[in-house]
């Protein structure tokens, strides 16, 4: 059958003979697979055979060839011309010299990159100059979204309220359980491990205040931003850099559509308005998981509360979500920033997604420190 | 002779030598939308075998069963006799790497330069040294022109040189079967025409067969051996054979529109 007879010379067999000039016969396949393994004893023997003579290379027995045999055989030619030799075909196919073409046409091109040995001087001038050029970006961003965001004051029936929704209710609504779930073992372990040490000075109850005051004014908005970082920041960086790399992005441009409006506002409005909605829950759930644990150190749920809201005053309530808002502008800002500024190809997206988580927990860090001196000064 | 080489792995042999692809009874939809039903075809060893159809008629489906990428709703695909959408482990790896592919859009990897694309199947699929898998990759781009834009990274290259780019990435292994979705789309008709001297130079000179989905009437007249024409209506095969002879004597009105137009209404007033 002819597939045993195919199977029977789908190997290649070689044989180098010396004399002048020298030979390299060759019979059977010569394609990707079977010239990989004889590839480099070929050139070997080649090498040994004709020296710098000519070298006669035997096709006449070969069935079948195809880029990769021509690939090997213009390797031959190529180092017989290096030694100072020349390789002359014996036997070759009109079909053979099609594939060698390609081979001796690409030897001569040259890369269409211009040279890039740049001297460090120039390269340290453009690295300076890139920060520069960054920075710059980050501020005209600010400049531009901050007057797209007073438009959408000024003007709130041009916001694109159903965007705003959709991405809010993603951010928000569907953030609920993992949410739930952090905010209750922040109260549990926060409950846990104060009552056990104000459990030998027999103040258990003061464990509620501890509790609330931390979660109110800082944790609650803390943990809420940085999961918002993680699920919603990276989201609109993913998103809008995938919508830069294929071009949509232009798209919206040339149909006189600003991206800033159009994409950005939707998702910082809803940033700001979910990060306290989100603080406010976890507040709730992290106090309840606080009382069920004091529960087990005898203290009744109601005198928990009554406690807590002896502890705690509207006050600390709002500026922990005062907080969270601007923590939310600034997720939300730092990852539509990073998605506007995606490179070109796949990478780039997953580069501006993650610069984007990073960025936004620095900036959250930068700005609970300044909300603490401001507080600290405002007496708040 | 043509050697059909995709019987290497233990797939049992189907009747006619000849045959590479059979398409048999193949029903194709997306969850409860069927997009082409029942259609019967065969592709042979050493042609050039051309899918047309209008925009959205499902070529590009078509194509993607074909290499197994969607399993069918009913009927099968054979290619050198095994069942693509059964094919597992080492007969599917088998049949892949005598398979080319170069999709619509192209699907060059943003993250290698066009060098490192043309020679990944070479670095997968074979153990040549590295240095003859650039040799390699450098003349397959050579071939269609793009050998200077060797350490390019496919952003930094128009469309229409990607599709080259990806063109070239298909031939890395001097494959059996080349599929390619809309090759010439996107390109002068000067690249275009080479291209198809190089699409026919592979059928002719490597016994390659090849599946084309194309638009361009010129295209189609210079390098098909046969077509088939895929309708959207009637969700089924409307014509098949030698494209000239439909034009010549189909007398389905849409073979006629689709195979006449450049007679037609492109000429000189
Ligand atoms: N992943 C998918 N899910 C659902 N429907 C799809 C999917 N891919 C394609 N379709 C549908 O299948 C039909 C055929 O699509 P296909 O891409 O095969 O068209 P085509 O003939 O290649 O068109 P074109 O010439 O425009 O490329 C279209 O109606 C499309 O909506
Ligand atoms: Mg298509």
């Amino acid at each position: 059958m002819a597939e045993r007879e195919h199977s029977a010379d789908s190997m290649l067999r070689y044989s180098a003979q010396e004399g002048t000039p020298g030979r390299v016969v060759f019979a059977g396949r010569m394609d990707a697979y079977s010239v990989g393994p004889v590839w480099a004893s070929v050139l070997e023997a080649a090498a040994r055979v004709a020296g710098a003579d000519e070298l006669v290379v035997d096709l006449s027995d070969v069935s079948y060839c195809d880029g990769a045999g021509a690939a090997l055989l213009y390797s031959l030619e190529h180092s017989a011309t290096q030694r100072g030799g020349a390789v002359r075909l014996h036997g070759v196919t009109g079909a053979i010299e099609g594939h060698l073409k390609p081979y001796r046409e690409a030897e001569t091109v040259v890369s269409a990159r211009p040279p890039q040995d740049i001297p460090w001087t120039q390269r340290l001038r453009a690295g300076v100059s890139s920060v520069g050029h960054e920075i710059f970006a980050q501020i005209a961003f600010i400049g531009e979204y901050g007057q797209a965001l007073l438009l959408a004051i000024r003007h709130p029936r041009r916001v694109r309220w159903g965007d705003t929704l959709r991405v809010a209710e993603a951010a928000g609504f569907q953030a609920l359980p993992i949410v739930s779930l952090i905010a209750f073992l922040l109260g549990v372990i926060l409950a846990f491990q104060s009552a056990i040490a104000m459990q030998q000075f027999g103040a258990e109850i003061f464990v509620a205040d501890l509790v609330a005051i931390s979660l109110l004014r800082e944790l609650a908005p803390l943990m809420m931003a940085i999961l918002l970082a993680g699920r919603s920041g990276a989201a609109f960086a993913a998103e809008i850099g995938t919508m830069k790399v294929n071009e949509e992005v232009n798209a919206l441009t040339t149909m006189g559509l600003d991206p800033v409006r159009f994409l950005v506002v939707p998702k910082i409005l809803a940033g700001v308005f979910v990060a306290p909605l989100l603080t406010l829950y976890a507040n709730l759930i992290g106090l309840l998981g606080a009382a069920l644990v004091m529960r087990g150190f005898g203290i009744p749920m109601v005198a928990f509360f009554n406690q807590v809201s002896g502890a705690v005053d509207l006050t600390d309530l709002m500026s922990g979500l005062f907080k969270a808002a601007v923590f939310g502008l600034l997720v939300a800002s730092v990852g539509c920033l990073r998605g506007l500024q995606t490179g070109t190809g796949a990478a780039a997206v997953g580069r501006s997604t993650t610069s984007a988580v990073v960025s936004a927990i620095i900036l959250i860090v930068i700005a609970d420190g300044l909300f603490a001196v401001l507080f600290y000064h405002l007496g708040i | 002779m043509i050697v059909v080489d995709l019987n290497r792995g233990d797939a049992d042999p189907i009747g006619d030598d000849n045959v590479v692809i059979r398409v048999e009874g193949l029903t194709m939809g997306f969850g409860s939308m069927v997009i082409m039903e029942n259609l019967d075809f065969t592709v042979r060893a050493g042609e050039i075998f051309v899918i047309l159809g209008g925009s959205g008629s499902g070529k590009s489906t078509l194509l993607k069963h074909m290499i197994g990428l969607y399993s069918p709703v009913a009927g099968r695909i054979l290619i050198g006799g095994a069942d693509m959408a059964r094919a597992e482990g080492a007969e599917r790896e088998n049949i892949l790497r005598q398979v080319g592919v170069m999709y619509q859009m192209g699907a060059l990897f943003g993250s290698m330069s066009l060098l490192e694309n043309v020679r990944l199947p070479l670095e997968v699929h074979t153990d040549l040294p590295l240095e003859a898998m650039n040799r390699i990759a450098r003349a397959k781009l050579q071939l269609v022109g793009l050998a200077e834009y060797c350490d390019f990274m496919p952003a930094e290259i128009s469309g229409g040189m990607q599709k080259r780019a990806a063109i070239a990435r298909a031939m890395a292994l001097d494959p059996q079967v080349l599929f390619l979705d809309e090759p010439s789309a996107g390109l002068d008709p000067i690249t275009s025409a080479e291209l198809d001297q190089l699409i026919r130079r592979l059928a002719s000179s490597l016994g390659m067969t090849l599946v084309v989905v194309t638009h361009e009437l010129a295209s189609i007249f210079a390098i098909a051996d046969r077509v088939i024409m895929l309708d959207k209506e009637t969700r089924s095969i409307i014509a098949e054979g030698d494209p000239r002879v439909l034009r010549d004597t189909n007398d389905h009105p849409w073979v006629r529109r689709f195979l006449r137009r450049s007679e037609t209404e492109d000429l000189p007033a």
